[in-house]
C-alpha cells in the first residue's frame, strides 16, 4: 500500500491446503450480517500457502521479513486498544530480503490448541484468525484471514431434572419441572407446569429463553441480558390440579454454548424464564439457568435402530394394540 | 436437515386432575361493585357517595360479601396508603377535576349525570386492578375500605396476616 506510486507492491493471500474439503460454518458479524467461515476444532492442524503476488511484473519488493501468524484472542468493545491473546504462535517464511517474483510459501501449525469457541456478541467477540505480514520500512503488508472454531461435547454423565415449587403464599403455588439442565443445541425442553394452588386470574403463560452475557470483573461488572425466545404455552386461566405440559425444540433459535468465564473475561449463560401473567397484566415469573452444548455430529444409527426408538414413543399411549403394530412394522 | 437420533419429546408424567378441582368453583373469585351514586348536602357543601360492593371467596377477606359507601377522597386517602407503604405501583385514578369545581359554570359541574357515571366507572376500575394485587391484599388499608363500615384515619398502618 505505497502512497507515493514508485516502489513495488504486492498483494498476500492466504489459501488453506484442506480448502476443498474443509466444512465452512455460518458466524454473525459485529454488524449483524452473517458470514461463512473455515470450521475448525480444537487439535486440529492449521496448514496452507501464504501466496504474495508482486503488482508490478519487473520490479523487486524489498522486505523486512514475511511470517504467518496463528491467533486467538478476545476484544472487549468498551476497551478495543486492549486485545487479550489467549493463543499466539508465528511461523517465519522469509527473513528480510528481496522478493524478485511472486512466490509461494507454505506454513504448517501442527495440532493447535483452540480452547474457546468462536463468539460474536453484544460487548465482547472472541476471534481465532491467520495473519500473514510482509514487513517493510514504511508500512507493512497485512493479510488476515478469520476461521470460525467451535468446541464440541459429548453427552454429560449426569443431567438431572430441574423440579421446584414455587409460588407467592396464599396466591399462587405451581410445581415446574424441566426434564434436563442440561440442552444440547438441538434438543427439545420437555417438561410440565403443575398448578397447586391459583387465587389469582391468570390470561396466560409462557416460557422466554434469555441469554445474559456478562462482561469484565470486580466492580466493573456488566450484565447484557437479550431474550432470544418467547413461547406461549398456555392461554386461559388454569385451576387447581391442572398440568400443563411444555415442549420447546431448541433448533428453531439461534444459540450458543453456555461459556463460563471465558478465559476470566467473559461469560455466557442461558436462562429459562416462565412468566405468567394474569388480567391486569402483572407479571409472575421464575428464572431458571441451564447448560446448553453443542453435540458433534455422529455417525447415523442403522434404520432399524432409528424405527425401534421411534416406536418406543407409542409405549404408555392408550391403545395397546397400536405399541404392538409399531413394534411389528419396524422388524 | 435430518437428525441421526430421534429427540425423545414424551410428555412428563402428571397427576391426574381431580373432578372436584376441575369443575368445581373458581378460587380465585374477586368482584367488586361500584354503583349507586348519591349526591348528599346541599348548596356548596354537596358531595357523592358511591356503594361499593364486594363479593369473594379469597381467604385473605374476612368478609365474602360485604357492602360499604365511599367517597372521592376516600380512594385518594386509599391511593396514599398504598403508594406510601406498599413497593406497588399504584393505577391512576380518575380526574380530580377541579374546573369543574370552580363557579360560573353552565352545568351542574361535578354533581353532572354524566361526569358522575364517568367518575364512578374510573373508581370501579381502580379498585378492581388493586384489590387483586397479592402484595395489596397484604396492606390493612384496602382491607379496611372494602369491608370497614368507616374509614378511620388515625389507624395504625400495618399488614394483614390469615
Amino acid at each position: 500500500m505505497s502512497f507515493f506510486g514508485f516502489g513495488q507492491n504486492a498483494e498476500i493471500d492466504i489459501v488453506l491446503n484442506d480448502a476443498d474439503t474443509r466444512k465452512k460454518a455460518e458466524h454473525k458479524t459485529e454488524d449483524g450480517k452473517k458470514d461463512k467461515y473455515f470450521l475448525f476444532f480444537d487439535g486440529e492442524t492449521v496448514s496452507g500457502k501464504v501466496n504474495v503476488t508482486l503488482k508490478t511484473p519487473g520490479k523487486r519488493l524489498e522486505h523486512y521479513g514475511i511470517k504467518i501468524e496463528f491467533v486467538g484472542q478476545i476484544e472487549l468493545y468498551y476497551d478495543r486498544g486492549n486485545h487479550h491473546e489467549f493463543v499466539s504462535l508465528v511461523k517465519d517464511l522469509a527473513r528480510p530480503g528481496e522478493l524478485s517474483q511472486s512466490q509461494s510459501f507454505d506454513f504448517e501449525f501442527t495440532h493447535v490448541e483452540k480452547p474457546y469457541e468462536s463468539y460474536t456478541g453484544q460487548n465482547v467477540k472472541l476471534r481465532y484468525f491467520l495473519r500473514a505480514t510482509v514487513s517493510r520500512r514504511l508500512n507493512d503488508i497485512i493479510k488476515e484471514m478469520d476461521i470460525v472454531v467451535q468446541t464440541l461435547c459429548t453427552y454429560p454423565e449426569l443431567n438431572s431434572s430441574i423440579k421446584m415449587e414455587v409460588g407467592i403464599e396464599d396466591c399462587l403455588h405451581i410445581e415446574f419441572e424441566y426434564n434436563k439442565s442440561k440442552y444440547h443445541l438441538r434438543d427439545v425442553i420437555v417438561g410440565k407446569i403443575y398448578f397447586l394452588l391459583v387465587r389469582i386470574k391468570i390470561k396466560h403463560m409462557e416460557i422466554d429463553i434469555i441469554k445474559r452475557e456478562t462482561t469484565g470483573t470486580g466492580p466493573s461488572v456488566y450484565h447484557e441480558n437479550d431474550t432470544i425466545a418467547k413461547y406461549e404455552i398456555m392461554d386461559g386461566a388454569p385451576v387447581r390440579g391442572e398440568s400443563i405440559p411444555i415442549r420447546l425444540f431448541l433448533a428453531g433459535y439461534e444459540l450458543t454454548p453456555t461459556m463460563r468465564d471465558i478465559n476470566k473475561k467473559f461469560s455466557v449463560r442461558y436462562y429459562l424464564n416462565l412468566v405468567l401473567i394474569d388480567e391486569e397484566e402483572r407479571r409472575y415469573f421464575k428464572q431458571q439457568e441451564i447448560t446448553l452444548w453443542r453435540k458433534g455430529d455422529i455417525v447415523r444409527k442403522s434404520m432399524s435402530q432409528q424405527a425401534a426408538i421411534a416406536s418406543q414413543r407409542f409405549e404408555g399411549s392408550h391403545c395397546e394394540n397400536m405399541s404392538a403394530q409399531a413394534r411389528e412394522d419396524s422388524n | 436437515m435430518s437428525e441421526p437420533t430421534v429427540a425423545d419429546t414424551r410428555r412428563l408424567n402428571s397427576k391426574p386432575q381431580d373432578l372436584t378441582d376441575a369443575y368445581g368453583p373458581p378460587s380465585n373469585f374477586l368482584e367488586i361493585d361500584v354503583y349507586d351514586p348519591q349526591t348528599i348536602g346541599v348548596g356548596r357543601n354537596r358531595f357523592t357517595t358511591y356503594e361499593v360492593r364486594m363479593r369473594t371467596n379469597l381467604p385473605i377477606f374476612k368478609l365474602k360479601d360485604s357492602c360499604v359507601r365511599r367517597r372521592y377522597s376516600d380512594f385518594e386517602w386509599l391511593k396514599n396508603e398504598l403508594e406510601r407503604d406498599s413497593k406497588i405501583v399504584v393505577p391512576p385514578l380518575p380526574g380530580k377535576a377541579l374546573k369543574r369545581q370552580l363557579p360560573f359554570r353552565g352545568d351542574e359541574g361535578i354533581f353532572e349525570d354524566s361526569f358522575i357515571e364517568e367518575r364512578r366507572s374510573g373508581l370501579e376500575q381502580f379498585i378492581n386492578r388493586i384489590a387483586g394485587h397479592p402484595l395489596a391484599q397484604n396492606e390493612r388499608c384496602l382491607h379496611m375500605f372494602l369491608q370497614d363500615e368507616s374509614i378511620d384515619r388515625n389507624y395504625i398502618p400495618g399488614k394483614v396476616r390469615q
